[in-house]
């Protein structure tokens, strides 16, 4: 537990002593910001909700999570900081979960900066607080998904455009499977309990059934368990190629 | 102790190291010599637990590495090559959080990042970024975070490379000081080096050990070592070396560019100068000059690692 605090410790400084962190944040709130306002026309609904806030987060995650997961294990490949850090006495898992919590907290950190359109929201009427805690918390364990993906996919390559790459393309695609796009081309030929399989792996439903106030226990265990699928990957894919 | 058993590692069908065996006790340092790619590293990185064997075994003072990793990392330090870090830290940063991961707690980190600090003098650059700092400072960042536990084992890979001249003595001072308590086992392509700091040298060569012996040990083994080379006023050197060439004691017969020639022992070890000097005597020749040479560690080097011209 100590070794994971420790590498969680490093990791989470080491966003803010390069530009990463503050690029990272500030693109976050400008953006999630404009689509709230512009896009989700926050004002023109005349509701006191945040969901035209959360509605855009998927989508923004797409881009920005790759981002900010790429590095984990690609820079380390890259300056074969990977054979100092898995020479140390430390098991892999604490420094994936390490690694991993250090990139979660910091886009909860993102996240929290989005206060004052709470605050807005608060000013401007009397929404139901209970259902924006459980969106915040939806989307930080939608973000940790996006994150756990990642994370595993910047554990292949030391190339960190790659790892962006291919971590949107997943994501993109975790996120399409709830819609018509992705069910109608599987429709034809696979059996319903498949179709509800995939359709069960949509980000996007899960995280809609939470932003609307009601934080289920199935999409809380949803997204843990996406966590936990590609944090385990991870191991795997480090325990195969750690070295190349 | 380490001890390494039979130790091969496969890269696809590319065996990088052959079945390698060997024993060390504290107070060793040893030099792993070797062509690029004749799987130095690769040993390294299998006796500090980053790669796994293919097949064979390593034990770190009694710790079997496939099944007791972590417990055998932490007797090690290890300076892997290039001595990679996180260069966005500053140093005093890095080797704190060494230390923690080290199991250092509370007052023992500063005490053990201000001893390695001194050690491997780092104090004028410790609240620096790494990714600002010279090559040679970079290197000695490397050697502090191996250092840091004082761990009775060392791990160097290429401790050397890249420093300028005083930077390597001062590197070699330092593991020679280390070394009387510890185990060090460097790898490096510059031969002084092996015989400036090393107890004990092997050679590898694709993969095997192809000699094991004290850097003295391997600089006897080459052709020249108690070769003569001479010159003789009023004597040919065609003539002097039909001469010495009659002579049991003498092997090979070299002239040499330049004037005079070269004659290399007949068997290891016994060198030809005595029966030179009797020859000499008995025809009252005059040498202009006489020379006796010591085996020089590139030459055994050469021919064990078959490197003369490809």
């Amino acid at each position: 537990m100590k070794n994971i605090t420790t590498i969680l410790n490093r990791e989470f400084a080491s966003y803010f002593t390069t530009p990463v962190a503050y690029v990272f944040i500030l693109v976050f709130l400008v953006l999630s910001s404009a689509f709230t306002f512009y896009l989700g026309q926050f004002y023109e609904r005349g509701q006191a909700d945040l969901l035209p806030f959360f509605n855009f987060h998927p989508w923004l995650y797409l881009f920005l999570v790759p981002a900010v997961s790429m590095r984990l294990w690609s820079e380390e490949r890259a300056s074969g900081s990977i054979e100092l850090l898995l020479t140390l006495p430390i098991t892999l898992w604490d420094a994936i979960l390490g690694k991993f919590l250090a990139a979660w907290l910091f886009t909860g950190l993102a996240l929290l900066g989005t206060f004052p359109l709470w605050l807005s929201v608060n000013y401007l009427g009397e929404p139901d607080n209970g259902a924006i805690a459980a969106s915040y918390v939806g989307s930080w364990f939608m973000a940790g998904a996006f994150l756990a993906v990642g994370c595993c996919l910047s554990a292949l390559t030391k190339s960190q455009i790659v790892a962006f790459i291919l971590t949107g393309t997943v994501c993109l695609l975790l996120v399409l499977a709830g819609f018509p796009l992705v069910l109608n081309f599987f429709q034809d030929w696979v059996p319903a309990l498949i179709l509800d399989l995939i359709a069960g792996l949509s980000v996007i439903a899960h995280f809609m059934a939470i932003s609307k106030g009601v934080l289920a226990l199935t999409d809380v265990i949803y997204f843990i368990a996406m966590i936990g699928l590609w944090l385990t990957l991870t191991r795997l894919v480090l325990q195969a190629k750690a070295a190349d | 102790m380490i001890e390494v058993e039979n130790l091969t590692k496969q890269f696809g069908s590319m065996t990088v190291v052959k079945d390698l065996s060997f024993e060390l006790g504290a107070g060793s340092v040893l030099g792993f010599l070797g062509p690029n790619g004749a799987g130095k590293s690769t040993t390294m990185k299998m006796i500090t637990g980053f790669l796994t064997p293919s097949s064979g075994s390593v034990r770190i003072q009694g710790y079997d590495i496939a099944n007791h990793r972590q417990a055998a990392q932490a007797e090690m330090g290890y300076l892997p090559e290039g001595a990679p870090s996180y260069e966005e830290m500053t140093v005093a940063a890095f080797l704190k959080f060494i230390a923690e991961i080290r199991g250092a707690r509370g007052a023992l980190i500063r005490q053990w990042v201000d001893r390695v600090t001194d050690t491997v003098s780092l104090r004028a650059v410790l609240h620096q970024r790494i990714e600002t700092l010279s090559k040679g400072y970079k290197r000695r960042v490397g050697l502090a975070q191996a250092l840091i536990h004082d761990p009775s084992i060392l791990i160097l890979d290429e401790p050397t490379d890249g420093l300028d001249p005083n930077q390597k003595h001062q590197v070699r001072q330092m593991i020679l000081d280390l070394s009387d308590q510890k185990i060090v086992i460097i790898s490096t392509h510059i031969l002084e080096e092996v015989s400036a700091v090393c107890s004990r040298a092997m050679i590898i060569n694709a993969g095997e050990i192809v000699l094991d012996d004290t850097p003295e040990g391997l600089c006897q083994r080459a052709e020249g070592h108690l070769s003569v080379s001479l010159r003789i006023n009023g004597v040919s050197d065609e003539a002097l070396s039909q001469a010495c060439s009659q002579l049991p004691q003498c092997g090979r017969v070299a002239l040499i560019n330049g004037g005079g020639v070269r004659v290399y022992p007949a068997e290891a070890l016994k060198g030809p100068l005595a029966a030179l000097q009797a020859l000499m005597k008995a025809n009252h020749w005059q040498p202009e000059w006489i020379q006796q040479h010591e085996g020089q560690l590139d030459e055994v080097f050469r021919s064990a690692t078959g490197g003369r011209l490809q």
